[in-house]
Formats: structure tokens, sequence, C-alpha cells
């Protein structure tokens, strides 16, 4: 075995020129597959977490004026929404996972010596998850218990605890908002958002929905904000939460302006497609890419075996049996094929430690390289060198010394 | 399998060798019936075409005979697997080629060593050996060149000691000298009578008058037919 090897080294030291060549093949494959997979799946990531930054998978609904007739009442009939309204519905529709109220006004925001007017949001512990505002270590989220006893409490997104509290941190400390004081809860942790509808978390805060309420005096909601509980049934839960809350306040189950809804699960289907689109086009590029290698990589074996075919027959000549010609010839491919992988997968791997330090993750994400693509790309790459070489390995082994040492 | 003559290392009978090129064929050896024994030293001569080299490689097991019988050291040849062939090369015959056929990327040591590398004899044997008959052929201070770095008449010294290195039954050359300028020559064809004179059996293609003198028995063959087997006075 260790005569093999030795000899091995030799023989990719003596030819150094295709043994160059072919580990560059493998190399090549290796880089240009697992990165446009890297990238792709970087891609990917990017899309779902700006698009997540608005929600998981939510349907945001505004009540309106009605459009459609119903039941003898005309059209243009302003539609109100209370508390209580939702909370009725949510018992009585199937597949609704979570449902929350949001109230939302301007209000003026005072700690030492700054004012600031804030867009803030009274809602439901529901809205956090669903809204994916998810806080900081050490804060948490409006709870259950901040609605049910309308406690002064408050979650703050984190430019805004910047703006107010720069580098301190911000949970526990008490602000003025209209003239009375709030606990500050919780720091919303940094997220993506690429889209909107009162406005960037960011900059926004967050306070229990009855404290709102006593604070503003407001009876109706501005919006409210819902989940189905499978994602796929989203339509579904719609269809049927426009049909409870219209027989309630009295308006069509089909009447689009009484109740619009922003179903931003729609979303996600679109990028999902896109996404099948994009991983087909990568993948018919990855193919092309393997075949063109493969044959470069193929090319190049049996050109060595060609070369080789005299030094076969000398070896023949001296007592080498056949499995000792093509065991060697194995051992060296395995070992060029791994040599190609690991480089390839280390250029990758560097590309995509570079990528980050360019500052474009935010349009099309950091690129993240998978160790198994990178071993199936050099892998297959292997292979076709190997059946390339094998057969007129196998060939020239099959041969009379002497016709071997001859051509 | 049966050993019946002990002395008598190769037997060939009525051996036919027929190149099939597709358009023609060439019957290159036409019957050849030849014996040889434990410690001969045999000259093969004969006008170039003559079917020398064929008959050379059938001996020495790098072909294969169209028809006819062929056993070496009492064994038969034809029917054994490639595998037992390959042994046969290996452990019975040694084979000096006209061209040297060294491996080129390697040291002298390590062609030496090769035979051995197949025949399986440890690592730390083999190198002891290799040297040894580096040594042995004038070859003790060139262990570590390539043939590339060494004179025809030193690669040819190399392929001697490569043939010797399994203690063959025979040792098989080709016109040996036949890429060398005579006075290489002359060194190259009194190894051979001095591994002749050590008992070893030897088989050798040659133009040389002066050497196939020195054999112990010399063979004519004209037109793939042998047309004369003489022993020479100096037969021992
Ligand atoms: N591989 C081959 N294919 C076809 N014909 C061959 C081949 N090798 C030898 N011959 C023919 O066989 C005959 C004997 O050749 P060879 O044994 O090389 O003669 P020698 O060694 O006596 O010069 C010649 O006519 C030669 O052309
Ligand atoms: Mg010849």
């Amino acid at each position: 075995m260790k005569d093999v090897l030795k000899q091995l080294a030799r023989d990719l030291k003596a030819e150094k020129l295709r043994t160059f060549l072919t580990i560059f093949g493998i190399v090549w494959g290796t880089v240009a597959i697992s990165l446009m997979l890297a990238f792709g799946t970087g891609l990917h990531k990017q899309l779902i977490k700006s698009t997540a930054g608005l929600g998981d998978r939510i349907v945001i609904a505004w009540p309106g004026l009605t459009s459609i007739p119903y039941e003898g009442l005309g059209k243009g009939r302003r539609i109100r929404i209370t508390a209580d309204d939702l909370a009725t519905a949510r018992g009585n529709v199937d597949g609704l996972k979570a449902i929350s109220t949001e109230y939302s006004g301007n209000m003026k925001v005072e700690y030492g010596t700054k004012t600031l007017s804030v867009d803030t949001s009274g809602v439901d512990p529901d809205f956090g998850p669903m809204r994916n505002l998810i806080p900081q270590s050490g804060g948490r989220f409006i709870n259950a218990i901040d609605v049910a006893e309308q406690r002064r409490a408050v979650f703050i997104g984190d430019k805004l605890a910047k703006d107010i509290f720069g580098v301190t941190p911000a949970v526990g400390k008490t602000i003025t908002v209209n003239q009375s004081p709030f606990l500050v809860v919780g720091v919303l942790l940094e997220k993506d958002q690429d889209s909107s509808y009162s406005g960037r978390d960011n900059e926004k805060m967050f306070i229990p929905s009855t404290t709102y309420r006593a604070l503003r005096g407001d009876k109706y909601v501005d919006n409210f904000v819902f989940q189905a509980a499978n994602a796929g049934d989203t339509k579904g839960v719609m269809k049927r939460l426009s049909a409870a809350l219209g027989r309630r306040l009295r308006f069509d189950a089909n009447d689009k302006e009484a109740l619009s809804m922003w179903d931003t699960t729609e979303q996600f289907q679109f990028f999902d497609t896109f996404m099948l689109a994009f991983n087909a086009f990568l993948g018919i590029i990855g193919v092309l890419t393997l075949v063109v290698g493969g044959i470069g990589v193929s090319n190049i074996m049996n050109v060595v075996v060609e070369e080789r075919t005299r030094e076969i027959g000398i070896k023949m000549a001296l007592g080498a049996k056949q499995r000792y010609i093509l065991g060697q010839f194995l051992i060296e491919t395995m070992l060029v094929t791994f040599l190609g992988g690991a480089v390839g997968f280390a250029i990758a791997l560097t590309v995509c430690a570079v990528f980050p330090k360019l500052g474009l993750g935010e349009y099309v994400g950091d690129p993240v390289v998978s160790p198994l693509v990178a071993v199936l790309t050099s892998l297959a790459l292997g292979i076709v060198g190997l059946v390339a070489g094998y057969f007129p390995a196998r060939d020239a082994a099959r041969l009379d010394p002497v016709v071997a040492m001859k051509l | 399998m049966t050993d019946t003559t002990n002395k008598l290392i190769i037997r060939m009978q009525e051996i036919r060798k027929v190149y099939d090129t597709g358009k023609i064929k060439v019957e290159a050896l036409k019957g050849i019936n030849l014996e040889i024994e434990k410690g001969e030293m045999v000259a093969i001569v004969g006008p170039s075409g003559s079917g020398k080299s064929t008959l050379m490689n059938l001996v020495g097991c790098l072909d294969t005979p169209t028809s006819g019988i062929y056993e070496i050291g009492g064994q038969a040849v034809a029917g054994v697997t490639r595998d037992e062939l390959a042994d046969i090369r290996n452990r019975r015959v040694g084979f000096v080629f006209q061209a040297f056929n060294l491996l080129p990327h390697i040291t002298a040591l390590e062609n030496v060593e090769l035979p051995m590398l197949f025949g399986a004899v440890r690592p730390a044997e083999r190198r002891e050996r290799a040297s040894q008959l580096l040594d042995r052929v004038g070859l003790g201070d060139r262990l570590d060149h390539k043939p590339t770095e060494l004179s025809g008449g030193q690669m040819q010294r190399v392929a001697i000691a490569r043939a010797l290195a399994m203690e063959p039954d025979i040792v098989l050359a080709d016109e040996p000298t036949g890429n060398l300028d005579s006075s290489a020559g002359g060194d190259i064809m009194s190894i051979f009578t001095d591994l002749w004179q050590q008992g070893r059996t030897i088989v050798i293609i040659t133009h040389d008058p002066a050497l196939s003198r020195r054999a112990s028995r010399v063979v004519e063959i004209h037109d793939g037919r042998i047309t004369s087997d003489q022993a020479t006075n100096e037969a021992a």
C-alpha cells in the first residue's frame, strides 16, 4: 500500500500538466456548482427573511365602507369593528390560529430632555409572534396580563430604543407616553423588513390594546391581524372570518371593501414559485457544468491511459497483474478527485466567507455552501473520470504485453 | 505440471504464430520445435524479419502462440489465466529488451525493485537485493539516478539487474546491444557470458558472430523456421 502511494505521488508529479488539468477540472466544477447553489440558498433565505419581517404568513385586515347592498341596507356604510367582535369571531372561525386587534396613532414620548413623536400600536399578545416582533434577550413582548390589567407597558423598536436611550439598556426604564409613565418591557431584536403598512417596526412602539383604548378613548380597531393554523388554508380562513364578521356586523361576506384584507402569504407563495424556477435554472446550469467538466476530465483520463499504455505494457511484462494496474489507476483517480473536491470546497468556502464583507447581503443574501453539494459534485466528476479512464485502462491491461509496449 | 525432465526449462512443439493485421496475415513462425535445458547459453541468429523476436516474445510469455504446445519449467502455458501468466513472467523469466524499457520517472534502484514489488517481496529485502544487483552490474554508485541520467550501456545494465531480480529460471535478451556502441555492447555481452558461467540459463538474440561463438549453442532461424541448431566447440 505504501509502495502504491509512493509510486502514485511520483506518477502524479511526473505528469504535472495533466494532473493539474484533471484537478483543475474537478476544482472548477465543484466551485461553480457549490457557489451557484450557495448563492441560490442565500437569496432564498434573504427573501424569506425580509418578507417575514412583516410577519409570519399573516393576513392584515382593515374595515372600510360597504360596496354591496346587504339585506336592504344600502352601500357606502362604514363598518366598525370592536375588540368584542373579534373575540367572538375567534371562537367561531375554524382554522384560525391567532388574531390580534391593532389600534394605531401618534403619541408623544418624553424621556429626560428628549421629546419624540412615535407611531404607536395597541395590540394583543398574539401580535408579537405573528408579526415577528422578537424581543432582545432580557426583554419580552406585551403579554396577557398586560392586556387584562391595562398595564402601562411598552415594547419599543430597536431604532427607537437607540434614539431614546443610546447604548444604555432600555428594559426596566420608564418613559412618559402622552403624560403617563410607561415601563419598557422589551426591545425589538433587529430584523430585516422589506414591507410595512404603518411604518417600520424598528421605529415604532407597541402597548397593550386595553391600555391604548383607555388612554385614547378609541372604541374601534384601526385594523386587525390574523394567522391561519395552516398557511395553505389562509384563503379559507379569510372567507370564514369575513362571513362571521359579516353576519354580526351586517355586510356581505364577499364585500372586499367592507373588509379589505392583505394576504401576505401570497408573497411567500410567489417566492416559493420564484425559487423553484430559480433552482431549476441553477440545476440546469449545474448539470451543464458537470457535463462539460466531466467531458474535460474524461478526455484527460483517456489521454492518460493512451500515454501510459506502454508503461502498462512494461509493468505487465515484469509480472504486474491486471488488478495492480487497475488498482493504481483507481487510487490515482480517487486522490485527484479528493484533492480537486477539497480545493474546490475550500475556494467556495472562502468566497462565501468574503462575500458578506461586500455588504450586498441585504439584497441577495449571504451565500451558504452545502458540503454535501461539494462532495457530490466532486464525486460525480471523479466517477466520470474513473469511468472514462477505467475502460481504456482495463483494455490496456488486457492486451498482451508486447502489444501494449509497442503502442 | 509434471516435471519429468528436470533439466528441461523450455519445450516448444510445432509453435506457429500468425499476425493478423486485418488486411494481411503474416505467418511469422511456421512450426518451431525447440528445447532448452538448464545452464545452456543459446544464441539465436538469423536475418532481420525472420521471426527471432516473435519467438523470443513467445518464450517470455509476452505474447501467445497461434498454435502449438509450449511448456516452461514443465508448466503448460496454454489455457492458464492472465494472472497465472503474469506470475510466470514474474518468477520464471527475466527479459532484457533492445530498447531497455525502463520506466523513465523512477530511479535505477526502483526500476530494479519493480518485479519484486509485483512478486510481493518485502520492501527491505527488495531494497537490499536491488542494490546488490546494481552493484554486481557495476552501478553501485548510480542507485538514485533516473534512466534519463544514464548512458545507454548503463541503462541496459539496469535492465539486466531488473531481469535477475526475481531469480528467474531463464534470462531472455532480444538484441540487447542493438542500441549501443560497440564498446558498451562488448561490456554488456561480457555480463551475459559471466552470468552464464555462474550457471544461469540464457537465450540471446544477436547479430554478433563473436558472441554467438561464445554461446554453447547457436540456433539459426530463416523465414519462421529453425534451419540449424548446433552446439559450439565451447559447449560445456
Ligand atoms: N505486431 C506485428 N504485426 C504484424 N506483423 C508482425 C508483427 N511483429 C512482427 N511482424 C512480422 O513478423 C515477422 C517476424 O518479425 P520479427 O519476429 O520481429 O523478426 P526479427 O526479430 O527476426 O527481425 C516479420 O515479417 C514482421 O514484419
Ligand atoms: Mg527483432
